[in-house]
C-alpha cells in the first residue's frame, strides 16, 4: 500500500441512470424551493426595512408586490413556502422510523404536492378575500 | 515522506454533524408555527400604508413574533444552504461560499431586527 497514485475507482450510480420517479422529484423540489425561499427572504427583509425607513420607500416596496410581477413572485414564493414546510413534516414522519413503505412513501409525496397546491390557493383566497 | 496515517489525519468527521442535523430539526418545528404567522402577518399588511404597518409592529407580540420568525428562518436558511454547498462546491471556492453564506444570513438578520425594533421602539 505504498503507491500514491490515485485509483480510478467505479462510481456509484448517479441521477442519470434512475427512472425518474415522483419521490425523487419531490425530493429535488424540497431543495429547489429551499433555495427558493432563501432568496425570498431578501424581499421580506426589503419589505421590512423599507417600512422603516420612509412613507415614499414603503409605498415604493408595497406598489411592487402589487403590481403583477411582483404577486407572481409573492405567490410562488407561497406555494415554495408550503411545499417546503409539507416535505418538512414528512420527513418528520420519516425521521421516527415510520412510513417507509414504498405505498406510504407514494401517498405521502403526493399528499405533499396537492396539499402544497390546495395550501397555496387557500392564502391567496384568503388574501383577495380580506382586501375586498 | 509522510505516512499513511498522515494523509488522511485532519480528514476525518468535523464531529458537528449530529449539532446541523438537530438544529436543522429544531428550527423547522419553529418554522411551522412561525411560518403561519408570518402568513398571517402578510396577508393582514396587504395594501397596508406605512402608518399602519408601523402600528402593528408596535406591539410586542407582534415585533417578537417577527423576530423569532426572521432568527429562525434564516437559521435554518444557513444550515440547509450550507449543505447545498458542499454537495456542489469544491475545494477553495466551497471555502469562500461557505462563508458568504454565514455572512449572507446574519447580514440579513442584523438588518431585518434593526428594522424592526426601530419601528416597535418608535424611533
Amino acid at each position: 500500500m505504498s503507491g500514491s497514485k490515485p485509483k480510478a475507482r467505479p462510481l456509484s450510480p448517479h441521477l442519470q441512470i434512475y427512472r425518474p420517479m415522483l419521490s425523487m422529484t419531490m425530493s429535488i423540489m424540497h431543495r429547489i424551493t429551499g433555495v427558493g425561499l432563501a432568496v425570498g427572504m431578501i424581499g421580506l427583509v426589503w419589505w421590512l426595512t423599507a417600512a422603516s425607513i420612509s412613507d415614499g420607500y414603503f409605498d415604493l416596496v408595497q406598489g411592487f408586490f402589487y403590481h403583477w410581477f411582483g404577486r407572481l413572485v409573492l405567490f410562488g414564493f407561497t406555494w415554495a413556502l408550503m411545499h417546503h414546510m409539507l416535505g418538512g413534516l414528512r420527513h418528520f414522519i420519516w425521521d421516527t422510523g415510520r412510513g417507509f413503505e414504498l405505498t406510504t412513501v407514494e401517498w405521502l409525496v403526493r399528499a405533499n404536492l396537492i396539499g402544497s397546491v390546495l395550501l397555496t390557493i387557500l392564502i391567496w383566497v384568503i388574501g383577495y378575500g380580506v382586501r375586498a | 515522506m509522510r505516512s499513511e496515517l498522515g494523509k488522511v489525519r485532519g480528514l476525518g468527521s468535523a464531529k458537528s454533524g449530529t449539532e446541523h442535523f438537530w438544529m436543522q430539526r429544531v428550527t423547522a418545528i419553529a418554522n411551522v408555527p412561525l411560518v403561519i404567522f408570518l402568513v398571517w402577518f402578510i396577508i393582514s399588511h396587504v395594501g397596508s400604508t406605512r402608518a399602519a404597518f408601523i402600528t402593528s409592529i408596535k406591539h410586542p407580540l407582534i415585533a417578537v413574533g417577527l423576530l423569532l420568525a426572521l432568527a429562525s428562518f434564516l437559521y435554518h436558511m444557513r444550515l440547509g444552504l450550507q449543505v447545498v454547498i458542499e454537495d456542489y462546491v469544491h475545494g477553495s471556492a466551497k471555502f469562500a461560499a461557505l462563508l458568504i453564506n454565514t455572512f449572507f444570513a446574519v447580514i440579513l438578520f442584523a438588518t431585518a431586527a434593526y428594522a424592526i425594533l426601530k419601528m416597535s421602539f418608535g424611533l
